[in-house]
């Protein structure tokens, strides 16, 4: 496909690139390109020793393939690690310092970062391929000292948090994507709420890729300390390009005694074209630790773009009587491919867990609910509770379940029910028969399905979901 | 307002309507009474533009042919089948269905959108006409209603939506004798000379409350007579023996 043609594809609102002058590591996996982005971002010596360190370890790890959705092989020496919009090299002090040229590209997807047209009650970090480039709200939140900058930042002014809390949830050495983010982590946010504060607004990152043939590899660690809390949302879109990018994360949470974190996230990624070209290789691993008694983590994600997305956002619930959530709606069109759902392990006593997982497919794509849930037999009197929902649009995509179950104790209970439903032409009759469209009968009908996860969102998100969810299905019956 | 003319329908190779001919004006109630199986419910389909038939002949509405409307266009322009069998949406609140339904029909027509509360004051003055207990509307649309209720919320729709031409296929059937009473209120109340009735029933009880205009018995896909309101009840003595 050409770039004329990728212009013409006007389905995927987010698609146009910024013409912007990069600077870019060398190409490929090395040492070099490891000591190219620690130096580039001036980080301390322990830093770089930590990136080596998973570098090495990455050398005898193999990239799994258990995984459902199969993808040609992937030449890591062939991509960039790092990219950065050269104006962004000193990263400006306030907003009027922000290349115009990347202020627009936010403003046009709707993220305003400059000052008069800030979205209301929301701090934002924008990460624009590698780069942190801008944070909103800063000074309000420092005078309850909250932290919240990008991790670059964090490494700098904060590094005993940073030293302390990093790869505690995720260690170095976890899995290969996990490893692979470790050596060569670009940007992300960083969130410290200290003890009894509560957030007092909604903490947000907007990631953009933009530079091709570049990965992102985002680093995201977020710590809500005794008493405290927080809701902090993720949003996500890349250019439409024939080739698939790879964007691997590692988000970590922590939460300390009686704290509690929402982690929100609307991913829309391009998803590919119609007939399954190009699209973001969304390759993440989300892991949150209820370290304290009595804290809480909850995880909702609204996972509608990516050619293929790999990712269970999980909660280790240590702490007794701590309580873990996951929410989640993917929705997978033409060719598109998900292989997502949680791991919930139960550690502590009288801990639990709930899952809501809403598979939605259509065209001929395939949508899988992975999960494990498991009991340690020292957390007596834990509980479960799992429902996943598959709504099929047609007949030629699929929706698959597979759940994983260790119960290691007699007082503890798990939970699990599935449903799959297919919209049917009967329905949709009734509804046009009322008059609806086509389009607004499905989004209806879709919206219904998904509102127990949608209800989780932020108020201003769980609207702009809501209408993601209508235009990724849209075309997609009759 | 409608004119039909030599209507044949096929679905799945099997004709079921076979030269179906009526005419009907503003203002006027039809009956339609005949065997299970005759085709009147094909006939509340095809009008209503359900995908699936073959259709031969002429059908008008308002002097247009109605093959080129899509099923939510003839909705927008005043057509309305209360279903036979109401359909289960799971998930979706009926007064949002509800709210949807009538914005999509007024953003048709250039009306203005009801904003909510717009809309609930509507729907609380129309639910109450009906003895509908509000309840019923916050819950997913059909899902667990009795037949009579969901029976009920077409007849709902109905005064909402404010329909010209309202194709009532067997409301009666499952109504107790109270709500069989209120939904031949809640019609009469309606009828006005401007819009017009197809009511499709098997019963006189539901014509002794809506007097008919006409009553046709259709029978193997045709229309075999057609009275005044006295063959509905002529009907009810002889069955459909001599006709058929
Ligand atoms: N898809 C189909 N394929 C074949 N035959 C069909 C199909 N749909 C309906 N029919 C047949 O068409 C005939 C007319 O059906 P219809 O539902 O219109 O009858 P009706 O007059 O409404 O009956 P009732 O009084 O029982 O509601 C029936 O014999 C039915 O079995
Ligand atoms: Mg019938």
């Amino acid at each position: 496909m050409k770039a004329e043609d990728l212009k013409n594809n006007k389905e995927y609102k987010y698609g146009f690139t910024t013409e912007i002058e990069n600077i870019k590591s060398p190409k490929g996996l090395s040492e070099e390109t490891v000591k190219f982005i620690s130096n580039i971002k001036k980080e301390p010596k322990w830093m770089l020793e930590w990136r080596l360190k998973a570098f090495n370890r990455l050398k005898v790890l193999k990239e799994p393939n258990w995984q459902k959705p199969k993808y040609p092989k992937i030449n890591y020496q062939d991509l960039y690690y790092y990219s950065a919009p050269k104006s962004a090299s000193e990263k400006p002090k306030s907003l009027d310092e922000i290349d115009p040229k990347i202020l627009e590209t936010y403003k046009k997807l709707g993220i305003p970062l400059d000052e008069q047209k800030r979205l209301n009650g929301i701090a934002v970090d924008a990460v624009f391929d590698s780069v942190s480039v801008a944070t909103t709200f800063k000074d309000e939140l420092t005078k309850k000292g909250i932290i919240f900058c990008s991790i670059s930042e964090a490494i700098q002014k904060y590094p005993e948090l940073v030293k302390k809390y990093l790869g505690s949830v995720i260690p170095l050495s976890d899995h290969y994507f996990a490893t692979l983010n470790s050596a060569v982590f670009t940007d992300g946010s960083f969130v410290y709420i200290p003890p009894n504060t509560k957030c007092p607004m909604e903490l947000s990152t907007y990631f953009r890729i933009n530079a091709s043939e570049t990965g992102q590899f985002e680093r995201t660690l977020i710590i809500a300390d005794k008493g405290s809390y927080v809701s902090y949302l993720e949003g996500c879109t890349a250019p439409m390009r024939d080739e698939n990018q790879l964007h691997a994360a590692n988000v970590e949470l922590i939460a300390l005694d009686d704290a509690e974190i929402k982690y929100s996230t609307v991913q829309n990624w391009y998803p590919g074209d119609e007939k399954g070209v190009g699209g973001i290789y969304n390759f993440v691993t989300k892991r949150g630790a209820c370290r304290g008694k009595n804290s809480k983590i909850s995880w909702t994600q609204v996972e509608t773009g990516s050619a293929i997305t790999w990712k269970y956002p999980s909660c280790i619930l240590q702490g007794d009587n701590s309580v873990g959530e996951f929410y989640s709606i993917a929705i997978t069109n033409n060719f598109q491919k998900a292989d997502t759902g949680t791991k919930m392990i139960h550690l502590g006593k009288n801990t639990k867990s709930k899952i809501i997982s809403k598979g939605i497919s259509a065209g001929n794509a395939d949508n899988m609910y992975r999960g494990l849930v498991e009991i340690k037999n020292k957390a007596i009197n834990s509980r479960n509770y799992t429902q996943c929902d598959s709504l099929l649009m047609g007949n030629k995509c699929g929706a698959h379940t597979i759940p994983y179950i260790k119960n290691g104790n007699a007082t503890s209970t798990i939970e699990h029910e599935a449903t799959t439903t297919k919209i049917n032409e009967e329905q949709l009759y009734y509804c046009n028969q009322r008059g609806l469209d086509q389009e607004e009968a499905v989004s209806l009908i879709v919206n219904g399905f998904c509102k127990e996860v949608l209800q989780q969102l932020p108020m201003e998100f769980a609207v702009e979901a809501q209408k993601l969810v209508a235009i990724s299905l849209e075309g997609s019956v009759g | 307002m409608l004119n039909i003319k030599n209507l044949e329908a096929t679905i799945d190779n099997k004709l079921i309507l076979k030269g179906f001919n009526l005419n009907i004006k503003p203002g006027e109630v039809h009956a339609i009474m005949g065997p299970n199986g005759s085709g009147k419910s094909t006939l509340a389909n095809v009008l209503s533009g359900k995908s699936g038939y073959e259709i031969k002949g002429e059908i008008k509405y308002n002097g247009k042919s109605l093959s080129e409307l899509s099923t939510e266009e003839r909705a927008q322009k005043g057509i309305f089948l209360a279903f036979q069998y109401p359909l289960e949406i799971p998930g979706v609140n009926t007064n949002i269905f509800l709210r949807t339904s009538l914005n999509s029909v007024r953003k048709a027509n250039g009306e203005k959108e009801l904003d909510t509360l717009a809309f609930l004051k509507l729907i609380k003055e129309k639910s109450s006409e009906l003895g509908i207990d509000e309840k019923f509307l916050s819950r997913q649309l059909n899902v667990g209603f009795s037949g009579g209720e969901k029976k009920k919320n077409e007849i709902l729709q109905m005064k909402l939506l404010q329909p010209k031409l309202s194709i009532l296929d067997e409301t009666d059937s499952g109504l107790d004798i109270d709500a069989l009473k209120i939904v031949a209120q809640g019609v009469n109340s309606y009828k006005n000379k401007d819009n017009a009735f197809l009511i499709i029933t098997h019963y006189q009880r539901l014509l002794d409350y809506i007097k008919p205009d006409f009553v046709h018995v259709l029978s193997n896909g045709k229309i075999v007579k057609t009275g005044k309101a006295e063959l509905g009840v002529q009907l009810e003595k002889t069955g459909y023996t001599n006709l058929v």
